[in-house]
């Protein structure tokens, strides 16, 4: 059983940096949602659908008015990116279809940056033990941002928003040493600006995305 | 009161099967040589992109605002080799500040 535990233990460790900025980033979710929403729903979406920019995104559609239907297909763009992530992770997770699309729910952007290891596969245990100090902290951010609610204001006037940009940022750092990084990154930030202002917010991203197929160019 | 909970129920059914679709899919396959290719490109692409948006568009603008100052703030501290946890306060340090200011 130690044996198994150590396998987790440098995924859980970065999980807790990435967890500390889950928390502060879940906290603003709870300060936005809980005018939007009341007090227990941004908690039980927390809870279950366990997913930022997707929450985020729905909530500024019914903030402004929009539509159930509207704020889940924003919330889909914005997730499709997991399409890919998980296609990513496949190989590497165990079981049966049941126990892998469980273990398939682990796929966090942090998380999965972190066990992606470009030509080396994908590393099961850090995504696993990455995700896990992020889940409760992700949920324990929303009910105290609900609880605090407008007593703190606007968790932008405290930089809260500049936060997920830095943290990917972090993550983007460790990978440009390596090939094609720089071509993609250069072209992946031109799509996701060119296409911003046309279309649906999430699609950009996806979009640019594509910029991966440089990867077949190799060799 | 009622879409908000719509919009829950949607976003669990939705984001479960998203997260589920490729593990499900293609199983404990190896993938094709290209494919790693292709994947291992995935996450500075994915990277590039949530920055950028995140960072610069405002709805369907895009604009330059004190959440650029911050990722300024974040690439500086990264250039001086700091642990995540500061890159990421000091980004929002960065921008508070520079929103008090305009």
């Amino acid at each position: 059983m130690s044996v198994r535990l150590a396998e987790y233990r440098h995924g859980i460790r970065a999980g807790l940096g990435f967890g500390a900025a889950a928390g502060v980033v879940g906290l603003s979710f709870g300060v936005v949602a809980q005018p939007v929403m009341g007090s227990v729903a941004p908690i039980v979406m927390s809870v279950f659908v366990f997913a930022g920019s997707a929450q985020f995104g729905a909530t500024a559609v019914l903030a402004a008015g929009g539509d159930a239907v509207t704020a889940i297909a924003t919330g889909a763009m914005l997730n499709a990116r997991f399409l890919a992530m998980g296609v990513a992770a496949a190989p590497a997770l165990r079981g049966g279809p049941l126990r892998r699309a469980l273990e398939g729910q682990a796929v966090v952007d942090a998380s999965w940056a972190l066990a992606a290891r470009g030509d080396r596969g994908f590393d099961r245990e850090a995504l696993l033990g990455a995700t896990l100090p992020q889940y409760p902290a992700w949920v324990l951010g929303t009910v105290v941002g609900v609880l605090l609610g407008g007593t703190i204001g606007n968790p932008a006037d405290f930089g809260l928003d500049a936060i997920f940009p830095a943290f990917f940022l972090a993550l983007l750092a460790a990978e440009l040493d390596r090939p094609l990084v720089i071509p993609v990154v250069v072209l992946a930030g031109a799509i996701a600006l060119a296409f911003t202002p046309i279309l649906p917010a999430g699609l950009p991203v996806l979009l640019a995305s594509t910029t991966a197929l440089l990867g077949l160019w190799r060799r | 009161m009622t879409a908000v909970w719509v919009t829950i129920a949607g976003l669990v059914v939705i984001t479960a099967a998203i997260k589920a679709a490729g593990p499900v899919l293609v199983g404990g396959r190896q993938l094709p040589h290209g494919a790693v290719g292709v994947i291992g490109l995935l996450a500075p692409a994915l990277l590039t992109a949530l920055i950028l948006t995140e960072t610069f568009a405002s709805g369907k603008d895009l604009v330059v605002d004190a959440r650029a100052a911050g990722l300024a703030c974040a690439a500086i501290a990264l250039a001086l080799r700091a642990p995540m946890l500061v890159v990421v306060l000091v980004a929002a340090v960065g921008a508070a500040a520079v929103r008090a200011i305009t």
